[in-house]
């Protein structure tokens, strides 16, 4: 680890080696089992078994030591069973079921955690994600639900309707910036709170999104020609939005480390400054990945309203995606394919999480504990560092003698 | 992670200052500009922002109390029943009321253009003036054949702004010292959660105080750790710790607060308390002075706040630390201790606003009970200028635009609840836009300081 953590300036093709053996993925790993011994400890702390055995921990401690065994092992069981492979299932069908939910979940959680990582690598922060979503929802929803189209084109309709209202409340943060330096945390933050009460209110409204002879504040279902198909037939909650949130990553691989615009992102980023005196037009660039930002999260928003929730949506849609999203582009360093892996990750934590809270009884929100512990410990390395006592890599390169030949030897 | 964003955020500073409104310019005396090369800064620069914003105020006012005029009388009534001094019930026939305030309000914005046009600023009792004439003008459009509760309008404001005022009172202080604080929420949620425990176990709801105090620095103390320490971008670890806290507050609330309600989640309310001549004024008697003690603590920590941060030596090195870390490092001032202690501090305040949810206003610990709290007033700090005042006005103004909206869903309001509860929040956009006077935090907020 120390070694190659010596050859920083080697070429860029060097990266993904330098990720992985420079500490950034050991730390990842390290941090997602920091937190769930946190989230373990919790558990077994509130847990009425354990804290009835720790009555008399002085006369028979087994029981204790047993119950937190209990209590612990049957939430994380549950979270697995729940989220990747169901042991108790009679056919293999049933048994991947939760490794089915988990894509599902995944899905919008890659497309918004794409979204709020391409935002960062132009160091922009975007929280705006709900509201991103929400507008893209009703946007999505209104076309998918109000006219009749062709099978095909109605869906494509409908995902762009989405894209654009997604990209048009990011656009005005963009905007904002770049006209008058309005701070993009507090704009977004603001934006949130205008989205959820904009909704609402048509929500609410006959004429504008409530379902017709309804009092409820809640839409129509989706036209079954603008909804995503399923993936894995009928009796599988996965839809063709995975398919999108996958191509979406592509793209925005693509986009960062293959096109011109990607590399003005990343200068923009890296350096506002010195990107201007480049040539770079910063301001047109802030607008420009906010409104690429915007539409990613609002493919979000689309597969929540055209693939998880058809039956028609209400204000809750968004259900803490935007949120969550900050976290999984954060687990995935705002890396496309980092981010993909980090919003199947939590994607297994929301599917486990509600079979643990039906299984065990457990609250779900113990996921959120989880979840944000793990951001917290990936954002600080040497305090996971100092937590396992790793070597730091800057120190222990200085005891090296030559990084010239390490750096050769990498080569 | 954090240099993106740091830089950001410097660029964004820039650009702040070049759009600066000379408006507030010389209001705004408290502000030092840390670096003196921007000479453009002495030049008087012509904004037509204020006159525009007037004018398109004036244009709504125009719709809205005239051309959609409503007829009727509106009442305003002044004094509840069982005041001491009662005060007749205030009626103006509405249409009538709602042109003279549209001529006013075309008056006030052709002065401000005057003013403008003849190099001199739109000083800051204009402004005053002219929202409070389209207040009156709206509000007697709103309650046209109706009877507005303005004593009822007012309490309920200082009761939705109290929590928002001790929030923005710790946002001021982390902001100014050079921590952004966008954990303001979880500071509130975690003041609440532990005081509604504590005050029903303890049964004392002073002890919850003190509780909540412990629990806002305490969540402060892991923004401050990673954001003076480990260098972590302030941002980010104020959104995570507010996600943290949630996911804390509602695990707990759900396995061990709703199991045993009634010995961890029963905490004693404070009294109201009726200070003696002050509480029987008409109208400002019962709003400021028939309250508990947490509201009366708030108007010793407002005015605390202001005197320190800018009449005592511990205030000039707080904004010393939060606008140039490098000059005030130079002259001794420990720049990361005084960061650490005063982040603290300001999230102790904050959490003093959150034992308000439970002991002063609802009573017993909730689910995500500060429901964005937190998030309007980091609005109020920078809709109020970081200054203790101005932001205490701004938390006011949001908590009067949320109760404005309860009261006239009770008589029936022809504007949707939903346009009235999303007006903090635009306005806000607009305050960062520059559309509302200049919005520049201090310089060096948000950055680290790494001592060279």
């Amino acid at each position: 680890m120390s070694d190659t953590a010596a050859a920083q300036p080697a070429p860029k093709s060097n990266q993904v080696l330098r990720d992985i053996m420079g500490g950034s993925v050991v730390i990842s790993i390290l941090a997602v089992v920091l937190a769930l011994i946190a989230g373990g400890i919790l558990i077994a702390l509130t847990d009425p078994g354990v804290q009835a055995a720790s009555g008399y921990f002085f006369s028979r401690p087994g029981d204790t030591l047993s119950a937190i065994w209990t209590s612990v092992s049957g939430a994380y069981g549950a979270l697995f069973q729940g989220s990747v492979v169901n042991f108790g299932a009679t056919t293999f069908a049933n048994a991947i079921k939760p490794l089915t939910n988990t894509l599902t979940f995944a899905t919008p959680l890659i497309a918004a955690g794409l979204g709020v990582g391409l935002a960062f690598r132009a160091g922009m922060f975007n929280i705006g994600g709900q509201g991103q979503m929400l507008i893209a929802a009703a946007a999505a929803g209104w076309v998918g639900y109000s006219f009749p189209l062709p099978y095909g084109i109605h869906l494509i309709l409908a995902v762009a309707a989405g894209i654009a209202g997604g990209a048009i409340w990011g656009g005005i943060v963009g905007f904002l910036k770049a006209r008058t330096g309005a701070h993009e945390v507090i704009v977004t933050i603001m934006l949130n709170y205008v989205a959820v009460y904009l909704v609402s209110y048509m929500l609410r409204t006959p004429g504008l999104l409530q379902a017709p002879g309804s009092n409820n504040p809640k839409t129509p279902a989706m036209l079954p020609s603008a909804v995503y198909p399923d993936l894995l037939g009928p009796g599988f909650n996965l839809h063709a939005g995975l398919i999108v949130s996958i191509a979406a990553t592509i793209f925005v691989w693509w986009l960062l480390n293959r096109s011109s615009l990607g590399f003005k992102f990343r200068a923009v980023g890296q350096n506002p400054n010195a990107a201007r005196v480049a040539g770079i037009d910063v301001k047109r660039s802030y607008i420009t990945v906010m409104l690429l930002s915007g539409g990613l999260v609002g493919l979000a928003g689309v597969a929540q309203v055209l693939g998880t929730v058809t039956s028609g949506f209400s204000s809750g849609i968004d259900a803490g995606i935007g949120f969550d999203a900050i976290t999984v582009a954060l687990l995935g360093r705002s890396k496309p394919w980092g981010i993909f892996v980090a919003g199947i990750l939590f994607g297994a934590f929301k599917a486990g999480g509600f079979a643990m809270q039906a299984g065990q009884g457990i609250p779900v929100d113990i996921v959120l504990v989880v979840q944000s512990l793990i951001v917290l410990f990936i954002a600080a390395p040497p305090l996971v560092r100092a937590v396992f006592r790793l070597p730091t890599p800057g120190v222990a390169s200085k005891k090296k003698p030559a990084p010239k030949q390490i750096a050769v030897a990498a080569k | 992670m954090s240099s993106p964003l740091s830089a950001s955020a410097a660029s964004g500073t820039n650009l702040a200052t070049e759009v600066a409104d000379p408006g507030t310019r010389a209001t705004a005396t408290q502000h030092e500009h840390p670096d003196s090369s921007n000479g453009l800064e002495k030049t008087i620069v012509k904004s037509y922002k204020a006159p525009i914003a007037f004018a398109i105020f004036t244009v709504i006012a125009l719709v809205l109390f005239v051309v959609l005029g409503r007829d009727g009388v509106s009442t305003f009534r002044l004094s509840n029943d069982n005041d001491l001094i009662q005060l007749p019930a205030l009626g103006v026939p509405t249409r009538i009321a709602g042109i003279v305030a549209t001529v006013l309000l075309a008056v006030i914005a052709v002065l401000a253009y005057l003013r403008v046009r003849a190099d001199r600023h739109v000083p800051l009792w204009l402004t005053s003036l002219f929202g409070v004439l389209f207040l009156f003008g709206f509000l007697a459009w709103a309650a046209a054949g109706q009877t507005l509760p303005v004593p009822g309008l007012l309490v309920g404001t200082v009761s939705l702004s109290v929590p928002l005022i001790f929030g923005a009172m710790g946002g001021v202080i982390s902001e100014r010292v050079g921590v952004v604080n966008v954990a303001i929420e979880g500071q509130l949620l975690a003041g609440a959660f532990a005081s509604a425990v504590v005050a029903s176990i303890t049964g004392q709801p002073l002890l919850g105080l003190v509780v909540a105090m412990i629990a806002g620095a305490l969540v402060s103390f892991v923004l401050a750790a990673f954001a003076i320490k480990y260098l972590v971008d302030q941002v980010i670890v104020g959104v995570v710790l507010n996600v943290l806290v949630i996911g804390l507050t509602n695990f707990l609330y759900s396995q061990v607060l709703s199991k045993n309600a009634e010995v961890l989640n029963s905490p004693p309310r404070f009294d109201r308390i009726n200070i003696p001549v002050l509480s029987e004024i008409p109208i400002i008697g019962p709003t400021l002075f028939r309250q508990t003690i947490v509201v009366y603590l708030m108007y010793i920590g407002v005015a605390a706040v202001y005197f320190a941060l800018f009449h005592t030596k511990w205030g000039l090195r707080v904004r010393a630390v939060g606008e140039h870390p490098q000059a005030a490092d130079t002259v001794g001032i420990n720049v990361s201790g005084t960061r650490f202690w005063n982040v603290l501090l300001a999230g102790a305040i904050a959490g003093l606003g959150g034992a308000y949810f439970t002991l002063g206003s609802v009573g017993a610990f909730n689910k995500e009970m500060t429901a964005g709290a937190g998030y309007i007033a980091l609005a109020a700090v920078i809709f109020g200028q970081w200054d203790p005042i101005r932001a205490t006005l701004a938390a006011l103004l949001f908590g009067f635009a949320s109760n404005l909206q309860n009261v006239l869903g009770i008589i029936g309001s022809p504007v949707p609840s939903e346009f009235m509860l999303m007006l903090p929040y635009v306005l806000t956009i607009f305050a960062v836009a520059g559309l509302v006077g200049r919005s520049r935090g201090p310089a060096a907020s948000g950055r680290p300081y790494i001592k060279a």
